[in-house]
Protein backbone atom coordinates (compact mmCIF):
# COMPACT_ATOMS: atom_id res chain seq x y z
CA UNK A 1 0.00 0.00 0.00
CA UNK A 2 2.84 2.37 0.84
CA UNK A 3 5.09 1.24 -1.99
CA UNK A 4 4.93 2.95 -5.38
CA UNK A 5 3.88 6.34 -4.07
CA UNK A 6 4.63 9.36 -6.24
CA UNK A 7 7.03 11.94 -4.82
CA UNK A 8 4.14 14.27 -3.96
CA UNK A 9 2.34 11.72 -1.81
CA UNK A 10 5.62 10.68 -0.24
CA UNK A 11 6.31 14.29 0.67
CA UNK A 12 2.76 14.79 1.94
CA UNK A 13 2.94 11.47 3.80
CA UNK A 14 -0.26 10.16 2.43
CA UNK A 15 -1.55 7.25 0.46
CA UNK A 16 -1.08 7.60 -3.29
CA UNK A 17 -4.42 6.71 -4.88
CA UNK A 18 -4.61 5.15 -8.36
CA UNK A 19 -6.05 8.41 -9.73
CA UNK A 20 -3.58 10.67 -7.93
CA UNK A 21 -3.45 14.00 -9.76
CA UNK A 22 0.26 14.39 -9.05
CA UNK A 23 1.69 10.99 -9.84
CA UNK A 24 2.08 11.27 -13.64
CA UNK A 25 4.09 14.48 -13.22
CA UNK A 26 5.93 13.92 -9.97
CA UNK A 27 7.54 10.50 -10.19
CA UNK A 28 9.18 9.05 -7.11
CA UNK A 29 12.64 9.23 -8.69
CA UNK A 30 12.65 13.04 -8.63
CA UNK A 31 11.62 14.22 -5.17
CA UNK A 32 13.13 17.70 -5.56
CA UNK A 33 10.61 18.57 -8.24
CA UNK A 34 7.67 18.47 -5.85
CA UNK A 35 9.59 20.05 -3.00
CA UNK A 36 10.17 23.26 -5.02
CA UNK A 37 6.60 23.39 -6.26
CA UNK A 38 5.17 22.77 -2.83
CA UNK A 39 7.36 25.46 -1.32
CA UNK A 40 6.18 28.15 -3.74
CA UNK A 41 2.63 27.15 -4.69
CA UNK A 42 1.48 24.62 -2.14
CA UNK A 43 0.02 21.22 -2.89
CA UNK A 44 -3.65 22.21 -3.04
CA UNK A 45 -3.05 25.12 -5.43
CA UNK A 46 -1.09 22.89 -7.78
CA UNK A 47 -3.74 20.17 -7.59
CA UNK A 48 -6.47 22.72 -8.36
CA UNK A 49 -4.53 24.13 -11.26
CA UNK A 50 -3.85 20.74 -12.79
CA UNK A 51 -7.43 19.58 -12.29
CA UNK A 52 -8.73 22.56 -14.22
CA UNK A 53 -6.67 21.62 -17.26
CA UNK A 54 -7.35 18.95 -19.87
CA UNK A 55 -5.17 15.89 -19.24
CA UNK A 56 -3.01 16.33 -22.33
CA UNK A 57 -1.84 19.77 -21.13
CA UNK A 58 -1.01 18.87 -17.56
CA UNK A 59 2.53 17.68 -18.18
CA UNK A 60 3.51 20.98 -19.75
CA UNK A 61 1.79 22.88 -16.96
CA UNK A 62 3.69 20.86 -14.33
CA UNK A 63 6.96 21.57 -16.13
CA UNK A 64 6.32 25.29 -16.35
CA UNK A 65 5.25 25.44 -12.70
CA UNK A 66 8.46 23.68 -11.73
CA UNK A 67 10.52 26.08 -13.84
CA UNK A 68 8.89 29.10 -12.21
CA UNK A 69 9.18 27.59 -8.74
CA UNK A 70 12.90 26.94 -9.27
CA UNK A 71 13.41 30.50 -10.51
CA UNK A 72 11.65 31.79 -7.40
CA UNK A 73 13.76 29.60 -5.12
CA UNK A 74 16.93 30.94 -6.74
CA UNK A 75 15.74 34.55 -6.83
CA UNK A 76 13.18 35.08 -4.06
CA UNK A 77 12.63 38.73 -5.02
CA UNK A 78 12.06 38.55 -8.78
CA UNK A 79 11.71 34.85 -9.62
CA UNK A 80 11.38 34.23 -13.35
CA UNK A 81 10.31 37.84 -13.88
CA UNK A 82 13.99 38.74 -13.48
CA UNK A 83 14.72 36.56 -16.48
CA UNK A 84 11.96 38.29 -18.45
CA UNK A 85 13.48 41.70 -17.71
CA UNK A 86 16.90 40.50 -18.82
CA UNK A 87 15.48 39.08 -22.06
CA UNK A 88 13.62 42.34 -22.72
CA UNK A 89 16.91 44.16 -22.28
CA UNK A 90 18.65 41.76 -24.67
CA UNK A 91 15.83 42.28 -27.15
CA UNK A 92 16.15 46.05 -26.89
CA UNK A 93 19.93 45.87 -27.38
CA UNK A 94 19.60 43.57 -30.37
CA UNK A 95 16.98 45.88 -31.94
CA UNK A 96 19.26 48.92 -31.42
CA UNK A 97 22.22 47.15 -32.93
CA UNK A 98 20.19 45.95 -35.89
CA UNK A 99 18.83 49.42 -36.56
CA UNK A 100 22.36 50.87 -36.37
CA UNK A 101 23.70 48.23 -38.72
CA UNK A 102 20.88 48.79 -41.19
CA UNK A 103 21.57 52.53 -41.09
CA UNK A 104 25.22 51.83 -41.82
CA UNK A 105 24.18 49.68 -44.79
CA UNK A 106 22.01 52.52 -46.09
CA UNK A 107 24.91 54.92 -45.80
CA UNK A 108 27.37 52.56 -47.47
CA UNK A 109 24.94 51.90 -50.31
CA UNK A 110 24.44 55.61 -50.73
CA UNK A 111 28.20 56.05 -50.83
CA UNK A 112 28.49 53.35 -53.47
CA UNK A 113 25.88 55.11 -55.62
CA UNK A 114 27.52 58.51 -55.28
CA UNK A 115 31.27 57.80 -55.26
CA UNK A 116 32.17 61.50 -55.49
CA UNK A 117 30.92 61.95 -51.92
CA UNK A 118 33.31 59.39 -50.44
CA UNK A 119 35.76 62.03 -49.27
CA UNK A 120 33.73 62.81 -46.22
CA UNK A 121 36.06 65.49 -44.87
CA UNK A 122 35.40 67.55 -47.96
CA UNK A 123 31.62 67.03 -47.74
CA UNK A 124 30.27 68.29 -44.44
CA UNK A 125 26.64 67.75 -45.54
CA UNK A 126 27.26 64.08 -46.17
CA UNK A 127 29.11 63.76 -42.87
CA UNK A 128 26.09 65.23 -41.09
CA UNK A 129 23.80 62.82 -42.94
CA UNK A 130 25.92 59.87 -41.79
CA UNK A 131 25.94 61.06 -38.20
CA UNK A 132 22.19 61.64 -38.29
CA UNK A 133 21.53 58.10 -39.56
CA UNK A 134 23.60 56.65 -36.74
CA UNK A 135 22.04 58.96 -34.12
CA UNK A 136 18.52 58.06 -35.28
CA UNK A 137 19.32 54.39 -34.94
CA UNK A 138 20.67 54.86 -31.41
CA UNK A 139 17.67 56.95 -30.32
CA UNK A 140 15.01 54.49 -31.38
CA UNK A 141 12.38 54.03 -28.69
CA UNK A 142 11.00 50.57 -28.01
CA UNK A 143 7.59 50.85 -26.55
CA UNK A 144 7.56 47.45 -25.00
CA UNK A 145 10.71 47.93 -22.95
CA UNK A 146 9.96 47.40 -19.24
CA UNK A 147 6.26 46.87 -19.79
CA UNK A 148 4.19 43.76 -19.95
CA UNK A 149 2.89 44.59 -23.38
CA UNK A 150 3.68 41.16 -24.76
CA UNK A 151 1.40 39.44 -22.21
CA UNK B 1 -7.24 48.39 17.33
CA UNK B 2 -9.63 48.26 14.38
CA UNK B 3 -9.40 51.99 13.63
CA UNK B 4 -8.03 51.73 10.10
CA UNK B 5 -9.78 49.88 7.34
CA UNK B 6 -8.40 46.36 6.78
CA UNK B 7 -6.01 45.78 3.89
CA UNK B 8 -7.22 43.87 0.84
CA UNK B 9 -5.68 40.66 2.14
CA UNK B 10 -7.37 40.74 5.52
CA UNK B 11 -10.65 41.69 3.86
CA UNK B 12 -10.46 38.66 1.59
CA UNK B 13 -9.28 36.37 4.39
CA UNK B 14 -11.91 37.85 6.71
CA UNK B 15 -9.60 38.47 9.57
CA UNK B 16 -8.51 41.34 11.74
CA UNK B 17 -5.88 43.51 10.08
CA UNK B 18 -3.16 43.89 12.67
CA UNK B 19 -0.96 46.96 12.83
CA UNK B 20 2.03 44.89 11.75
CA UNK B 21 0.11 42.96 9.08
CA UNK B 22 2.70 41.74 6.60
CA UNK B 23 0.38 42.26 3.64
CA UNK B 24 -0.94 45.72 4.45
CA UNK B 25 1.87 47.83 2.93
CA UNK B 26 1.61 46.02 -0.41
CA UNK B 27 -2.07 45.17 -0.76
CA UNK B 28 -4.09 48.32 -0.09
CA UNK B 29 -7.84 47.98 0.30
CA UNK B 30 -8.53 49.94 -2.89
CA UNK B 31 -7.11 47.16 -5.08
CA UNK B 32 -8.72 43.90 -4.02
CA UNK B 33 -7.94 42.17 -7.32
CA UNK B 34 -4.20 42.34 -6.69
CA UNK B 35 -4.32 40.15 -3.59
CA UNK B 36 -7.08 37.96 -4.97
CA UNK B 37 -4.97 36.87 -7.91
CA UNK B 38 -1.85 36.27 -5.84
CA UNK B 39 -3.86 34.28 -3.33
CA UNK B 40 -5.42 32.23 -6.11
CA UNK B 41 -2.08 31.19 -7.59
CA UNK B 42 0.30 31.10 -4.62
CA UNK B 43 -1.92 31.07 -1.55
CA UNK B 44 -1.88 33.63 1.25
CA UNK B 45 0.27 31.57 3.62
CA UNK B 46 2.94 30.95 0.96
CA UNK B 47 3.03 34.64 0.10
CA UNK B 48 3.30 35.52 3.78
CA UNK B 49 6.18 33.06 4.22
CA UNK B 50 7.98 34.39 1.16
CA UNK B 51 7.67 37.98 2.35
CA UNK B 52 8.78 37.13 5.86
CA UNK B 53 11.97 35.62 4.48
CA UNK B 54 12.89 38.83 2.70
CA UNK B 55 14.32 42.07 4.07
CA UNK B 56 11.65 44.79 4.19
CA UNK B 57 13.21 46.88 1.42
CA UNK B 58 12.87 43.99 -1.06
CA UNK B 59 9.28 43.09 -0.31
CA UNK B 60 7.62 45.62 -2.61
CA UNK B 61 9.53 44.28 -5.62
CA UNK B 62 8.80 40.73 -4.59
CA UNK B 63 5.07 41.50 -4.42
CA UNK B 64 5.19 43.15 -7.86
CA UNK B 65 6.86 40.12 -9.40
CA UNK B 66 4.45 37.73 -7.68
CA UNK B 67 1.50 39.72 -9.01
CA UNK B 68 3.06 39.66 -12.48
CA UNK B 69 3.56 35.89 -12.34
CA UNK B 70 0.09 35.29 -10.96
CA UNK B 71 -1.48 37.36 -13.74
CA UNK B 72 0.53 35.45 -16.32
CA UNK B 73 -0.57 32.13 -14.86
CA UNK B 74 -4.23 33.11 -14.83
CA UNK B 75 -4.06 34.27 -18.46
CA UNK B 76 -2.15 31.18 -19.53
CA UNK B 77 -2.76 28.35 -17.07
CA UNK B 78 -0.50 25.96 -18.99
CA UNK B 79 2.64 28.04 -19.49
CA UNK B 80 2.28 31.15 -17.32
CA UNK B 81 5.39 33.35 -17.49
CA UNK B 82 7.31 30.64 -19.27
CA UNK B 83 5.24 31.41 -22.38
CA UNK B 84 6.56 34.95 -22.33
CA UNK B 85 10.12 33.72 -21.75
CA UNK B 86 9.84 31.39 -24.74
CA UNK B 87 8.46 34.19 -26.91
CA UNK B 88 11.23 36.62 -25.92
CA UNK B 89 13.91 34.00 -26.43
CA UNK B 90 12.65 33.42 -29.97
CA UNK B 91 12.54 37.15 -30.68
CA UNK B 92 16.11 37.62 -29.46
CA UNK B 93 17.32 34.67 -31.56
CA UNK B 94 15.62 36.00 -34.67
CA UNK B 95 17.05 39.48 -34.20
CA UNK B 96 20.52 38.07 -33.66
CA UNK B 97 20.13 36.16 -36.93
CA UNK B 98 19.05 39.30 -38.75
CA UNK B 99 21.98 41.16 -37.22
CA UNK B 100 24.42 38.51 -38.46
CA UNK B 101 22.95 38.79 -41.97
CA UNK B 102 23.16 42.59 -41.88
CA UNK B 103 26.77 42.49 -40.69
CA UNK B 104 27.62 40.06 -43.49
CA UNK B 105 26.01 42.46 -45.93
CA UNK B 106 28.22 45.29 -44.68
CA UNK B 107 31.30 43.16 -45.26
CA UNK B 108 30.13 42.39 -48.77
CA UNK B 109 29.52 46.05 -49.54
CA UNK B 110 32.92 47.01 -48.18
CA UNK B 111 34.59 44.32 -50.27
CA UNK B 112 32.61 45.50 -53.30
CA UNK B 113 33.95 48.96 -52.82
CA UNK B 114 37.53 47.68 -52.99
CA UNK B 115 38.60 48.33 -56.60
CA UNK B 116 40.68 45.12 -57.08
CA UNK B 117 38.57 42.57 -55.19
CA UNK B 118 35.89 40.33 -56.73
CA UNK B 119 32.30 41.27 -56.02
CA UNK B 120 30.46 38.75 -53.87
CA UNK B 121 26.88 39.72 -53.17
CA UNK B 122 24.21 38.65 -50.79
CA UNK B 123 21.06 38.38 -52.80
CA UNK B 124 17.57 37.90 -51.46
CA UNK B 125 17.80 34.10 -51.68
CA UNK B 126 21.04 34.04 -49.68
CA UNK B 127 19.52 36.21 -47.00
CA UNK B 128 16.44 34.04 -46.93
CA UNK B 129 18.55 30.91 -46.62
CA UNK B 130 20.57 32.34 -43.73
CA UNK B 131 17.48 33.46 -41.93
CA UNK B 132 15.55 30.24 -42.21
CA UNK B 133 18.15 27.52 -42.08
CA UNK B 134 20.97 28.54 -39.81
CA UNK B 135 19.55 28.06 -36.35
CA UNK B 136 16.87 25.58 -35.37
CA UNK B 137 14.41 27.86 -33.64
CA UNK B 138 11.97 25.99 -31.48
CA UNK B 139 8.57 25.64 -33.06
CA UNK B 140 6.83 25.00 -29.77
CA UNK B 141 7.50 25.55 -26.15
CA UNK B 142 10.40 23.53 -24.84
CA UNK B 143 11.74 23.55 -21.36
CA UNK B 144 15.07 23.55 -19.64
CA UNK B 145 16.12 20.09 -18.62
CA UNK B 146 15.29 20.28 -14.95
CA UNK B 147 16.07 16.68 -14.10
CA UNK B 148 19.23 17.85 -12.36
CA UNK B 149 17.76 19.55 -9.34
CA UNK B 150 20.98 21.31 -8.37
CA UNK B 151 21.23 23.23 -11.66
CA UNK B 152 20.98 26.99 -11.42
CA UNK B 153 18.04 27.70 -13.66
CA UNK B 154 18.47 31.42 -14.16
CA UNK B 155 22.27 31.35 -14.77
CA UNK B 156 21.94 28.42 -17.16
CA UNK B 157 19.13 30.19 -18.99
CA UNK B 158 21.29 33.20 -19.67
CA UNK B 159 24.39 31.23 -20.67
CA UNK B 160 22.71 28.85 -23.08
CA UNK B 161 21.90 29.83 -26.65
CA UNK B 162 18.40 28.61 -26.02
CA UNK B 163 17.10 28.20 -22.50
CA UNK B 164 14.96 25.26 -23.44
CA UNK B 165 16.40 21.85 -23.83
CA UNK B 166 14.50 18.63 -24.32
CA UNK B 167 11.51 18.30 -22.09
CA UNK B 168 11.89 15.65 -19.47
CA UNK B 169 8.59 14.27 -18.41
Amino acid sequence: MNSGRCSACRYLRRRCPPDCIFSPYFPSNNPQRFVSIHRIYGASNVAKLLQQLPTHLRAEAADSLYFEAQCRVEDPVYGCVGLIFLLQQQLHNAESQLAKTQAEIAVLKSQAQHPQTQQVEAEPEFNNFLQQQLDNAADLNFSNQGSSGFM
Amino acid sequence: MGGNSPCASCKLLRRRCAKDCIFAPYFPSDDPHKFAIVHKVFGASNVSKMLQELPVQQRADAVSSLVYEANARVRDPVYGCVGAISYLQNQVSQLQMQLAVAQAEILCIQVQQEPMAPTPQLDQDDKSFLLHNNVGLPHHHQYLNLANSSSNVIQDSLKRESIFGDMVS
